[in-house]
């Protein structure tokens, strides 16, 4: 079984937005949920984030970071991947919080509309926060525009909406409202250093775990992660966790277990990508 | 049997054990006496007619050998190769009183690899009886019910959440003891009697669990698979894996020969493995043949190793060496692993088990440590609990393990159980009779 990709662009540098066909994981996707993906018989396992899902169809976006999410940048519409399993790990927090506000940085920004969607629909009041080092790293802010009741635009170099970070915007709004949920999605050390601003106000904060992973069924402990002194395993417990709680140091060891390995691979693939795995790779 | 040389096998990871070549097994199958009331069937959990197959190999007919087994047995290649027989057929083999029991299960491989090479053998199905059928994962449990049910004329699903079939067989157990065609091989071959594989499918996520006890009657076979940990400091380190990853990473993803495939793994200058049973060996020797210096700590005395004694004893020839009566404490190092600490074990009083209680020992010289860079934690698996925990009303016991009467039934009426998931982690052929009877009470279940 082949699932095949209907739409592919990249929409912003490096990150890419895939249409998949994947009925199984549409019918039953909720917002926080992911997809482990493997594009060709030698291929790994991948984790992403499903950012929505329309009838027969999931969105995966990704940023092509090292061999298989450049692989898979690498392949066009009507083309295919070997499997898709999913939906994965346990659905967010979906209830009415009253005032939410959602924080994308980076590729996490693809997480925020689903969880938008489901939050407004839930009742609750959704300010989206989103940020990246610059404007061509950004995405999904017109999306986003439509979901959010407000949407605030960051940049690190100022090229586009607020000049700063994130955490500076959340930090003013603590001050000045009554928050009651926050979720906090991108990279490992942005959750870090992100959720300590609600560590004074004790405000609920999610955040959204990446370790690395295997199967993604909670059947192998590669992706175990410790929140409040516990081992979890983070494709089955989350991967959405209470931010305040996780040992984000651990996190972020676990996730440089195999820098070398990846290097090599990423190095072998760059040479040789246009003439080995093409004529090999799966097409429908 | 023939064993490849302990030298030459631990640089690949082809088959150790070579099989029995034709002259031998027809000289074998003759030392059955044929009982009359054979007991070797009743060790057999599926009952295999024993002495019926026995015999046809000793008239050289092969196929009707074929044919005896695979109505009861449709995985012989794999039975034949990993079921503990010493403790099952071969246990119970009248001649084994005197002399050596038949070598049941190296005739039941030779005829399952001259079935596969020559004349691949069919039972017959019965006609469609229009009854819908879930069966929730593929190890030897859920492939056993596929094919028994299938032969009843059922409309047959299989579901697996990984994209490969066969579960333990295809993750667990490596290639040197149980070569990955031949399980291909025997789950197509119950593929071919109608049953429907879904991979990728997680049965309570893919699938809702409304949808799948909608089924006329669901059988699952979801097994063992949440890995123990020891919950000792540093066990979070970058190169500690339990038994499970550290497998799947090189059984399934075939990390071994990375970066051919895409999945790494750390191959270790020296390895810790923990543990001793048949999972432990296995660790041992995968890590073995990716070329570390292998040390097997276990808890108690070299005589209580609860792993098969030929797994064992072809352990220590490929030069694993055990460190018995000696449990971890601490491993050490960061972010990724550099030794591990161990405390010695003296043997106490008798436990239930009738093996003396390991008691850690005191004093200075009672702790000692290895310099390893990675650890495989072979400490056990517990029922997985992904899909029921999803289903409140389904019966489980205090190990996590669905609750099923004698025959399979669970505590909602169509939903039937076996295999690791209902007894905790047991063995293959265990799992298959589960099944086997699991499927005929699904049959009177769907009759009544
Ligand atoms: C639950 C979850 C959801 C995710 N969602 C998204 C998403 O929506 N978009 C996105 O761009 N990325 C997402 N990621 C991260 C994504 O899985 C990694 O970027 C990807 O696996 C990198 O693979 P690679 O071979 O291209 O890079 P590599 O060069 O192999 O690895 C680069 C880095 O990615 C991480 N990584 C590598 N392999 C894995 C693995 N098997 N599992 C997890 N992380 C790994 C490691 O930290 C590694 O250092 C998610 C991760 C998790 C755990
Ligand atoms: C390393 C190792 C070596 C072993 N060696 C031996 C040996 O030599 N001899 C022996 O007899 N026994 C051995 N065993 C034990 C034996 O493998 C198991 O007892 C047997 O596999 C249990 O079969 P099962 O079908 O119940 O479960 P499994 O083989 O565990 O199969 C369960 C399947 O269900 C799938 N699944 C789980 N949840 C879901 C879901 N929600 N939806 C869809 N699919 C799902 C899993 O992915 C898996 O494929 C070994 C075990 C291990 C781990
Ligand atoms: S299936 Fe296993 S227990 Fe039964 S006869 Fe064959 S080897 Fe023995
Ligand atoms: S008990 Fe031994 S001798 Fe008797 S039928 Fe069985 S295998 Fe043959
Ligand atoms: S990825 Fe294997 S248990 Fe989570
Ligand atoms: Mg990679």
């Amino acid at each position: 079984m082949a699932y095949k990709i209907e739409k592919a662009s990249e929409i912003a540098d490096n990150i890419f937005e895939f249409w998949i066909k994947a009925p199984h994981v549409s019918k039953n996707a909720q917002a926080g949920q992911f997809v482990v993906i493997r594009i060709d018989e030698k291929g790994e396992r991948i984790p992403l984030t499903i950012s929505a899902a329309k009838d027969d169809l999931i969105r995966i976006v990704f940023m092509a970071v090292g061999k298989t999410t450049k692989f898979l940048s690498s392949l066009k519409e009507g083309e295919s991947v070997l499997d898709v399993a999913g939906p994965l790990g346990q659905p967010g927090e979906l209830k009415k919080w009253g005032n939410c506000v959602l924080i994308g940085g980076g590729v996490g920004i693809a997480c925020l509309p689903i969880l938008a969607k489901a939050l407004k629909e839930q009742g609750n009041q959704v300010t989206g926060i989103i940020g990246a080092r610059n404007e061509n790293l950004l995405l999904l802010s017109d999306e986003l525009e439509q979901d959010c009741d407000e949407l605030v635009i960051c940049t690190d170099d100022g090229s586009r909406g607020f000049h700063g970070f994130p955490a500076d915007i959340l930090k003013k709004k603590l001050e000045d409202e009554k928050i009651d949920c926050v979720w906090i999605i991108g990279p490992a050390i942005m959750m870090k250093i992100t959720s300590m601003a609600t560590i004074p106000s004790k405000t609920k904060t999610f955040v959204s775990l990446n370790p690395i992973m295997v199967d993604g069924t909670g059947m192998c402990g590669s992706c175990r992660v410790s929140v409040g002194g516990e081992t979890k395993f983070a494709c089955v417990d989350g991967p959405e966790f209470d931010a305040h709680l996780v040992d984000w140091d651990e996190l972020m060891n676990r996730q440089r277990i195999y820098p070398s390995q990846e290097k090599e691979s990423l190095d072998n693939f760059n040479e040789h990508h246009h003439h080995c795995r093409c004529g090999e790779h799966h097409h429908e | 049997m023939s064993k490849r040389d302990a030298a030459e096998r631990i640089l690949d990871f082809l088959e150790v054990d070579e099989g029995l070549s034709e002259v031998n097994a027809v000289l074998e199958a003759t030392r059955c006496m044929e009982c009359v009331r054979p007991a070797c069937v009743k060790g057999c959990p599926v009952n295999i007619d024993i002495p019926g197959f026995i015999s046809a190999i000793a008239k050289q007919d092969f196929k009707k050998a074929a044919e005896i087994i695979k109505s009861d047995n449709m995985l012989p290649a794999i039975c034949g190769r990993v079921c503990p027989q010493e403790t099952q057929c071969e246990g119970k083999c009248v001649l084994g009183v005197k002399e050596k029991p038949v070598r049941i299960g190296a005739l039941e491989r030779f005829i399952a690899d001259w079935e596969r090479k020559n004349e691949i053998v069919t039972p017959k199905t019965k006609k469609p009886t229009g009854k819908r059928i879930a069966v929730v994962g593929s190890g030897p449990a859920g492939i056993t019910a596929a094919a028994e049910l299938s032969r009843s004329g059922h409309s047959v699903t299989i579901f697996e959440s990984l994209h490969a079939p066969g579960g333990v067989l295809t993750y667990g157990i490596p290639s040197f003891r149980l070569p990955k065609d031949i399980v291909k091989t025997e789950i197509d071959q119950v593929l071919s009697l109608g049953a429907e594989l879904k991979l990728n499918h997680i049965v309570g996520r893919s699938v809702s669990v409304d949808n799948f006890l909608a089924y006329d009657a669901v059988f699952l076979g979801t097994g063992a698979g949440l890995p123990s940990f020891m919950g000792i400091e540093g066990e979070n380190l970058n190169g500690v894996y339990s038994a499970n990853e550290f497998l799947t990473r090189v059984n399934l993803m075939h990390a071994d020969r990375f970066p051919d495939y895409d999945t790494p793994v750390l191959k270790g200058q020296k390895v810790a493995v923990v543990g001793g049973g048949n999972v432990a060996m296995d660790s041992a020797r995968v890590a073995r043949r990716m070329g570390a210096e292998v040390y097997l700590i276990y808890r108690r005395r070299e005589e209580d190793l609860p792993a098969r004694e030929a797994e064992v004893a072809n352990a220590v020839e490929e030069g694993i060496s055990f460190y018995c009566c000696a449990n971890p404490v601490r491993i050490i190092g960061g972010p990724s692993v550099t030794g591990i600490e161990c405390v010695r074990m003296n043997m106490g009083v008798l436990d239930e088990s009738k093996r003396p209680c390991p008691v850690p020992m005191t004093g200075d010289d009672a702790k000692f440590t290895l310099d390893v860079d990675v650890v495989v934690e072979a400490i056990g698996q517990s029922p997985n609990p992904l899909l029921v925990s999803l289903i409140p009303s389904l019966k489980r016991g205090k190990r996590g393990n669905v609750i099923v009467d004698e025959n399979g039934q669970t505590s909602i009426p169509n939903v039937f159980a076996g295999g690791d998931i209902a007894t905790g982690a047991a063995t293959v052929i265990e799992a298959m009779g589960n099944a086997k009877k699991a499927s005929s009470a699904i049959n009177e279940y769907l009759n009544q």
